[in-house]
């Protein structure tokens, strides 16, 4: 499975040569103060206020790196997902690949990129269409890219199906999605994620509707592929417990913006911001001490997106409340230690 | 422990459902108990029968049951020799409920929190309805959900506050327990915690008995105090959670929370390879030999239920 | 297959599907017995096509039903080998020719006409010809005596001299066989009959030729209209007339309603807005007026009617109810995931979306064709239909037009609403079953 063996598209730029040229510091994706603001309209054309679903994210992937988004529904994570991938079109701020802007830009543009970025989803039965049997599935990216040749096709899904041990490889072509376990499902829409070599696999709950045991079988999966084809991972889910095993960093996400990066281990053992720490707190790992203890959670919900609270968005919940400041001000990302930022005025 | 102060005794539990290619053993030989005041988790895969058993003991049962067989002993009577009426008036929603799967999404969107919530009152009860609305008033209050949201349609709560109103529905009546059907897989990691600390205080408080059902072994310990697991319609083991989860017995219990990933720990979990065996015919014998790493040969028959270490196990490793 | 097993599990579909096979075999018949050309040129009629065809006759299997048999038609022509011509030359151009036509006549009740045509060749001088007949008594009766043109015929029951000579009672062609011809209620007298034909011929290449039609009252399979026309003709054409028009109407529509349902709800927006509103006027318009408007102001031409009845079914009803199931399905995860690699739009309607609609669109399509097959039938009897084409519909609005039931010619309107029934019942039995196969949740109803 050479890079060569694909013939892919390209508009603007010529990506295949950059591979060579790998080091981890390289910045594959650049997020820069993304916001994406849904618009509310009454009667469909009156204007009344935005659903602020992302308000305010930046960060840096480099290749081959793989980091976690976690939080709770309603964060902004899976509209951010939607904005990497291109689907939603940010109001302001933008999204670099490579150094090219992949924000904002029109169908026909965007295309090298989408060969570039495989998406995985949570649902495994719901992403494959039931109508179409395995090999057409894995056919149709290649399709919409131009691979035209049909037995280079064929030999690249071999390639993929084998790569995601889905043996005997003949049988297999022939199933469609309903004869295929949850586990299997799974690995067909890995397989067709990578099917066109992205050098980025967005990751939404990959695992979180399937059973503990594939549960672990899959990340395995996941795991052994980003490491064979040096893929830089962005992992979205609200399983802290998942994500130690898949991520070298993690980012936590609340109401629309990110309140704390920093290594996985880093922040598993030393959480800084409050939402952090409660997220942690009530998180169970199996053990009978649990049944003896109440969990401290923060009181209230969530807020709504379309009046966060002023300043800092987490203060009405958050019992180290500054009064004030944290009612006032939005905190900045704060270098609290190296390699671990926060957005709290706590550690100003 | 004594065999006849038990809340809830099952002994010898079958359901089996006919389907187009034969005849389903979702339930198979089952033998339970519950003590009064005690929480016990039945965690296992999708597909092994543990809503099947809380149906079966709920006799919410489909059409196209083959088999339906056994002992159920609610408080030292046994409720299989009651008929379909005689059940639904004094037993279901009186003596014990369920909150079912995805419970949030079973409210009525059409009508209002304060009515779906005196409901039961009303019907099993005959209480008059400004009498159950009282009541309703008390029970969503004791889960955590203000006063106020009585009057208020399903669609204006969020997904936490939803699944304790589920929850209220099916303690209103006062039961002596309450089946869970996995109350928190939807919801978030936070409202989740939240969940658990009603389901405590409310058993500590009202001295009620859960028996909760999970696919989830990390949440289960939130609760437990004994842990039954389930594989292929059988129960497989059954013991106090103190014990279950540090050293679990069975081969399957092992194998099952090798595979669960730990925040605290720095493990690395394993999977089971294969997949449970079709119920539509099960395999003679053990059911878990064929993904067994600890199998020997008198694991081609069926194993008894023997008790070892404090635990019910039901392997020949510990005859 | 599966799903031809499954088809084969449902008595109503195995039904419905033996009768569109039999209304397939009957199409393929028409056609191929007679071709298109054919059948119009038949159906178009004319006085050398159907002339010696009983006008509004029965069936002939109905005499099974009737304790009096109504006759059949009886035939001779002096071309036949059975009738000898005679002649003899009385001078250079002068000749004779006599030949005789011989029949039995068993029926109670009179023909429905008797009628002679001639067919003469001559150059200035027309031949002339003399008539007898010998009833089965004996007796000789004078018909008449005649020049004969070329074409030319004489038709009994208005000759004028018969009329009086036999006793102004009962018409000539009753007369001449009745028992009693001064008897109204006289029945007519069974046995041999024949009549005697002397010609005489002036030109030395004259010759005459005749043929004899004693009209019955029954004919064919299907019996006969006010034209003379054979009913098969229009049944049998009828038949794939009424499938083509009814197969391309329901497909035409049905697909073509997909499509927009998928545009509008995959686009959303001001696309969307404009389809359903067009929809919801074109729901309100009235479909047959239009049709009527169209047909008296501008064409009846079936081809005409087909296509505004499309264009007024396209925005039709069925466009919400696609797009309900569209907009299910637009929000799966397999059409986010084919956005995500890259899918344009049209890829995604085409590939993606109206694969979803295909179990649902085809049972309704089926179950739509009989409809469309009663519309053409409602624009004949509304007298609308083609002018030229033979079709059930134009039976029906004919045999309305002269009073069939009044008459008691229940055949006339039985035989095209009988097979109207069936094409109604087959489509739908067969249409039916297939909606439950292709969607299983309505099997537990």
């Amino acid at each position: 499975m050479s890079v060569e063996s694909l013939e892919k598209e390209h508009n603007s730029i010529d990506i295949s040569n950059s591979h060579q040229v790998v080091t981890s510091n390289d910045v594959l994706l650049c997020v820069k103060d993304l916001h994406l603001w849904y618009e509310l309209k009454r009667w469909g054309f009156i204007h009344s206020g935005y659903v602020k679903a992302v308000d305010g994210v930046n960060f840096d992937l480099h290749y081959g790196e793989s980091i976690g988004i976690v939080g709770e529904s309603g964060c902004g994570k899976t509209t951010l997902m939607r904005t990497i991938l291109g689907l939603e079109k940010p109001i302001k701020g933008s999204i670099e690949f490579c150094g090219e802007n992949v924000s904002g830009l029109n169908v026909s543009d965007m295309k090298f990129y989408r060969s570039e970025v495989g998406y995985i989803q949570q649902d495994p039965y719901g992403a494959l269409a039931p109508f179409m049997d395995l090999q057409q599935i894995l056919e149709e990216p290649m399709i919409i890219h131009g691979v035209k040749n049909q037995e280079k096709r064929l030999q690249r899904i071999h390639d993929v199906l084998t790569e995601i041990k889905m043996f005997p490889v003949d049988d297999f072509l022939r199933k469609y999605p309903h004869m295929l376990s949850g586990g299997q499902q799974q690995r067909a829409v890995i397989g067709r994620a990578m099917v066109l070599e992205p050098r980025l696999l967005v990751a939404d709950e990959p695992v979180s509707m399937l059973d503990a045991s594939v549960q672990v079988e899959i990340l395995r999966l996941l795991q052994d592929l980003q490491a064979s084809h040096n893929l830089a991972v962005i992992y979205i889910t609200h399983d802290l417990s998942t994500v130690r095993y898949f991520s070298k960093r993690i980012f936590v996400m609340y109401a629309g913006k990110i309140v704390e990066k920093a290594q996985v281990d880093e922040l598993l053992s030393n959480p800084l911001h409050p939402y952090t720490k409660a997220l942690l707190e009530a998180t169970p790992d199996p053990d009978y001490e649990n049944a003896l203890t109440y969990k401290e959670v923060p009181p209230g919900e969530p807020p709504s997106l379309i009046d966060p609270p002023s300043g800092c968005r987490f203060h009405p919940r958050c019992s180290q409340m500054i009064e004030g400041l944290c009612d006032v001000k939005d905190p900045p990302e704060i270098e609290a230690e190296p390699d671990h930022l926060t957005a709290c005025w706590l550690f100003d | 422990m004594s065999d006849n102060n038990k809340l809830l005794r099952v002994e010898d539990l079958r359901l089996y459902f006919r389907v187009k290619n034969g005849v389903v053993q979702a339930v198979d030989e089952v033998d339970f108990s519950l003590n009064y005041n005690e929480a016990i988790v039945i965690v296992g895969e999708s597909g092994c029968g543990k809503t099947s058993f809380a149906r079966s003991v709920l006799r919410l049962l489909p059409r196209n049951v083959d088999t339906y067989s056994g002992r159920i002993y609610l408080d030292n009577v046994d409720t299989m020799t009651l008929n379909d009426e005689e059940f639904r008036q004094d037993v279901r929603w009186v003596q014990m409920s369920m909150v079912p799967q995805a419970a949030m999404n079973a409210l009525n969107p059409v009508i209002k929190i304060g009515e779906q919530v005196a409901e039961p009152l009303i019907v099993h009860q005959g209480m008059h309805k400004d009498e159950a609305w009282v009541k309703a008033l008390e029970m969503i209050e004791q889960v955590g959900v203000p006063g106020d949201f009585l009057y208020r349609y399903p669609f204006e709560l969020s997904g936490g506050m939803r699944q304790r109103i589920a929850l209220a529905m099916a303690l209103v009546t006062t039961p002596l327990f309450v089946f869970l059907d996995e109350p928190t897989s939807a919801l978030d990691v936070l409202t989740q915690a939240n969940i658990f600390n009603v389901l405590k205080r409310l058993k500590k408080e009202l001295k009620i008995s859960f028996i909760l059902i999970t696919h989830d072994v990390a949440t289960s310990s939130e609760i437990a105090d004994k842990v039954a697991v389930m594989y292929a319609g059988q129960i497989v083991e059954l013991g106090h959670a103190r014990t279950f989860f540090s050293e679990p017995l069975h081969p399957y219990s092992d194998m099952l929370m090798n595979s669960v990933p730990r925040l605290r720990v720095k493990k690395e979990p394993t999977f089971i390879k294969g997949q449970p065996p079709s119920l539509l015919g099960p395999p003679e014998g053990c059911r878990f030999a064929e993904r067994c790493p600890k199998r020997f040969n008198k694991c081609s028959e069926e194993p008894p239920v023997v008790n070892a270490k404090g635990h019910q196990v039901k392997c020949w490793l510990y005859v | 297959m599966k799903t031809l097993r499954e088809i084969f599990s449902y008595p109503a579909a195995v039904i419905g599907l033996i009768l569109i096979i039999l209304l397939l075999a009957i199409s393929v018949f028409a056609i191929v017995s007679m071709p298109y050309n054919e059948a119009i040129r038949l159906w178009r009629g004319g006085e050398d096509i159907w002339y010696n065809v009983p006008k509004m006759a029965a069936p002939e299997w109905s005499n099974y039903f009737r304790s009096v048999k109504l006759p059949e038609s009886i035939i001779i022509s002096s071309d036949d080998e059975s009738v000898e011509k005679v002649y003899s030359k009385s001078s250079e151009e002068i000749s004779e020719v006599e030949f005789s036509f011989t029949f039995d006549y068993n029926y109670d009740t009179f023909p429905d006409e008797i009628t002679f045509f001639f067919h003469t060749q001559f150059n200035e001088k027309k031949p002339h010809v003399n008539i007898k007949l010998i009833n089965p008594d004996g007796e000789e009766i004078r018909i008449g005596s005649m020049s004969a043109a070329d074409s030319a015929s004489f038709i009994l029951s208005q000759d004028e001299v018969l009329f009086r000579r036999l006793g102004r009672v009962l018409l000539p062609h009753q007369a001449v066989m009745a028992i009693d011809p001064k008897d109204e209620n006289s029945l007519a007298q069974k046995g041999t009959y024949t009549f005697l034909f002397k010609g005489s011929l002036f030109e030395a290449d004259s010759d005459l030729d005749a043929e004899m039609v004693v009209f019955g009252d029954v004919y064919g399979i299907a019996g006969t209209d006010h034209r003379r026309r054979d009913l098969t003709v229009a049944l049998l054409w009828g038949t794939p007339i009424a499938l083509i028009f009814g197969l391309l109407a329901a497909l035409g529509t049905s697909v073509t309603t997909m499509f927009i349902a998928a545009i509008g709800t995959w686009y959303g927006g001001w696309v969307d807005a404009v389809i359903q509103r067009v929809t919801e006027i074109n729901l309100i318009l009235p479909v047959l007026p239009i049709l009527i408007m169209v047909g008296t102001f501008y064409s009846r031409s079936i081809w005409v009617m087909l296509g505004v009845l499309i264009m007024l079914y396209i925005f039709g009803g069925g466009i919400k109810s696609y797009r309900a199931i569209f907009l299910q399905v637009k929000e799966s995860a397999y059409i986010e995931a084919a956005q995500a690699y890259g899918a344009s739009n049209s890829r995604i309607v085409i590939r993606y979306l109206v694969p979803r609609i295909i179990p649902t669109l085809i049972p309704q399509l089926v179950t739509l064709i009989p409809t469309f097959v009663f519309v053409e039938t409602a624009l004949n009897v509304l007298g609308l239909g083609d002018p030229i084409l033979p079709t059930w519909g134009k039976l029906i609005s004919d045999a309305n037009l002269n009073g069939a039931l009044y008459q008691g010619l229940y055949y006339w309107i039985l035989e095209p609403a009988g097979l109207l029934m069936i094409t109604g019942l087959a489509f739908s039995l067969f249409g039916f079953a297939l909606d439950r196969i292709f969607n299983p949740r309505l099997r537990g109803m």
